[in-house]
């Protein structure tokens, strides 16, 4: 497959760390870019030697085995080398490990570090301490904008745009990275955003993000276009936040009868890994007419190489200039 | 810093003396003799100076009583660390809380401190005592014999007592012997896991927040103990509105409840965190705006008794870390008169008003033979121009530590000259 050629100047930042801040303009530059990356990955043998030569570290201080397969499929994809680095959450306790191992990083010259962290804003410290290009894999409660974009973009392939969309955010939005980069990417393109969950499960002053709170999933869903479920992080709670798994289900896990309030053709998504019977029931999770869950993965490839291509290409400008 | 020879008699002259004790703003001068203050008034030395003094000429800046800064913390023993940055400062006198290496829970530990820490820096330090043994909310300290050996007031320091038994008996115990309890208002297990305020700036950064019912729980709480045993209490840096209505209401009670603020709750407020910026994290943690204007106006009403630097060193290990994983606290000594002056310059209080809650209103406090200007009193003095500006740096501050939520702000005033029984300890421009 031939690329179009592509102009990195008209997508300014360094890094990418958030969807926070970005404009209308980087959202859809990336977007656009990913959706041809669509195609190349449905081909057979599809390989570009766009990022031969450079290297792209995965730098994981929490598991995910979906991210970061993604990131390094999307970083092969494009010819570059990918390294795995998985560091073992005991360590990180002493918090000198994070700046240690940026040092030591640094002075491999990697190309593109990819960080995922459980701290709030511990991927901008680790990107102030580099000079390559840096990409928030997810930081704490903070961000994952990554997942954000292969949201957005399996949106706008299914109904072609994003603005004046009803989109429903559900569940756990307390803890959840996803939840603050997709409002974030949703209101800036124009989307409408209703967030849907048990008040022990919504952050502080939620409404001030710009969206509208319910409580109630069928209130909420009410002609939704767009319903975004979301993993319950029990790992990350420590006291009550609900009775029970069973009473959680019974009113915020999604099922047909809670449904029909949204629009009839209303799109079902889930960043994964999904509990089923919990927060999605499995017959609404595996309904191929309406859930998108698997294509969302499909995206993630093609948004991570749109991603690692243009910050790359970044780089090659900066030293040009 | 070393000890020098006992000095003799010394004229400060030319100076505008202010003194919140008396309500004194003059020109005037002031005559030491060797650590005391000899004479003090409007109109000294207009006519004669004495001939056997050194003359001081204060080029018309302001003198007054050294600070007395009732709220700092020594960073385990560093007691030499915590003189330079008091005197840079222009503090005189100021009251660690008793969370040194080792607690301070045992008599021979307030000896200790009170005596390390003025060997190293000159700086008089006066401890608190543990509320608490070892600090742990359990079993009480022995608050008479601490008291007897020298300890201000009793704390358990950074922590709230958490089981209302034992505060109830503490107040109760301190009632016996008219001691002072001070509180870190945080209700422990509300504030567990929080970083900063709970609000929108949280809920944006993704950091776990601490409402401001965790410090109202607790000031609630204590007042109806205060009711029920006949304690005084003291509450330590409030930081919101909200407190400020409850502690003026049992003032107007008629209550034995008094508090302070520290300088970032009247100066900043929770945008300062900006990205993740581990400066600005404290405890209690930095507020709303509306918060900080009404600690604004509880100094102004008087519901404020007191301005503590709430001085908490940290090293660069402990604050370059994740937002959540970094230690609270900042550096305050060297920036409090000119943050405190802010209130004087943005119209807020005058200028007495302003000094008085860190010189007379603290050592009245808790009892200190500090804070005034007047003839037998030691000759704690600083010399300040309230108007020279300057750029808070952490390259230029006196304390190992760098870790000030004020860095890189302008301020304005400045401590020129700070002197401790009778000795001249930091000359800015020398």
């Amino acid at each position: 497959m031939s690329k179009t050629p592509f102009d990195s100047s008209v997508f300014p930042q360094r890094h990418l760390l958030g969807i926070e801040g970005l404009s209308p303009l980087d959202i859809s530059l990336l977007l656009d870019r990913a959706d041809e990356y669509v195609e190349l990955n449905r081909s057979v043998g599809g390989k570009l030697d766009t990022l031969a030569g450079r290297t792209v570290i995965n730098l994981f201080y929490e598991s995910s085995t979906r991210t970061r397969t993604s990131f390094e499929l999307a970083g092969k994809r494009l010819g570059s080398d990918v390294i795995n680095m998985s560091v073992s959450t005991s360590s990180i306790k002493k918090g000198e490990t994070l700046i240690d191992t940026a040092m030591t990083l640094n002075a491999m010259h990697p190309d593109v570090l990819v960080v995922r962290h459980a701290s709030s804003g511990a991927v901008k410290l680790l990107s102030e301490k580099v000079n390559c290009a840096v990409i928030n894999a997810g930081d704490g409660r903070h961000e994952h904008p990554t997942q954000a974009l292969l949201d957005a973009l399996t949106i706008r392939r299914r109904r072609g745009h994003l603005d004046g969309l009803q989109v429903a955010i559900c569940g756990d939005i307390l803890h959840s990275r996803v939840a603050r980069s997709n409002i974030h990417l949703l209101n800036t393109m124009g989307a409408r955003v209703r967030l849907i969950a048990p008040k022990t499960l919504l952050p502080a002053e939620a409404e001030r993000l710009g969206v509208e709170v319910f409580h109630d999933m069928k209130a909420g869903l009410k002609d939704c276009d767009i319903v975004m479920m979301l993993r319950l992080q029990t790992e990350r709670m420590k006291t009550n936040f609900f009775p029970s798994v069973r009473e959680y289900y019974n009113f915020f896990g999604l099922d047909y009868s809670k449904l029909e309030a949204a629009k009839p053709d209303a799109l079902i998504m889930h960043p994964g890994p999904m509990n089923r019977g919990v927060e999605i029931a499995s017959d609404v999770a595996d309904d191929i007419g309406r859930s998108a869950i698997r294509e969302q993965v499909e995206m993630g490839v093609a948004v991570r190489m749109a991603c690692l291509e243009v910050l790359t290409l970044n780089l090659e400008r900066e030293a040009v200039a | 810093m070393t000890l020098k020879n006992v000095p003799g008699r010394i004229a400060y002259v030319n100076a505008r003396l202010l003194d919140p004790a008396t309500g004194l703003d003059a020109p005037g001068g002031v005559l030491t003799d060797g650590e005391l203050i000899v004479e003090a008034g409007a109109g000294l030395f207009d006519t004669s100076v004495p001939e056997d003094a050194t003359l001081v000429d204060c080029r018309g800046h302001c003198l007054s009583p050294g600070l007395v800064d009732m709220r700092i913390q020594i960073s385990g023993r560093d007691f030499e660390n915590v003189g330079a940055s008091a005197v840079a400062g222009g503090v005189t006198t100021a009251v660690c809380l008793p969370s040194t290496a080792p607690i301070i829970d045992d008599r021979a530990v307030v000896e200790f401190v009170a005596r390390a820490a003025r060997k190293a820096g000159l700086v008089k330090v006066y401890p608190y005592g543990a509320l608490t043994k070892g600090l742990e909310g359990e079993e009480l300290a022995e608050m008479g014999l601490l008291a007897q050996s020298g300890a201000v007031g009793f704390t358990d320091a950074t922590k709230a007592v958490a089981n209302a038994r034992t505060m109830a008996q503490a107040l109760s115990y301190a009632a016996t012997f008219g001691l002072l309890l001070v509180e870190h208002p945080e209700e422990p297990t509300l504030a567990e896991e929080g970083v900063m305020n709970e609000g929108e700036t949280a809920t944006r950064l993704g950091l776990t927040g601490i409402p401001v019912e965790a410090e109202l729980i607790i000031i609630e709480r204590d007042l109806r103990l205060v009711e029920m045993t006949g304690g005084r209490v003291h509450f330590a840096h409030v930081s919101t509105g909200k407190s400020l209505e409850l502690i003026r209401a049992a003032k107007d009670r008629g209550l034995p409840v008094t508090c302070d603020t520290a300088p970032p709750y009247f100066a900043l407020n929770e945008t300062a965190v900006g990205d993740y910026r581990t400066f600005a994290k404290l405890s209690p943690p930095l507020r709303a705006e509306a918060d900080r204007v009404a600690i604004i106006e509880g100094l102004r009403d008087g519901t404020i008794d007191a301005i503590a630097s709430d001085h908490t060193p940290k090293s660069e290990d402990m604050k370059r870390l994740p937002f959540a994983d970094a230690a609270d606290g900042g550096l305050g000594m060297e920036t409090l008169l000119a943050t405190a002056l802010e209130l004087v310059h943005n119209g807020h209080l005058s200028l007495l008003d302003a000094l008085s809650l860190i010189t007379r209103q603290p050592a009245d406090l808790l009892g200190l033979p500090a804070g005034r200007l007047e003839a037998g009193a030691a000759a704690d003095l600083i010399v300040f121009d309230p108007n020279r500006g300057w750029k808070v740096s952490d390259s230029e501050l006196h304390s190992k530590a760098k870790n000030t939520p004020f860095d890189g702000r302008p301020l304005q005033g400045r401590v020129l000259k700070t002197v401790i029984d009778g000795r001249l300890v930091f000359n800015l421009d020398a």
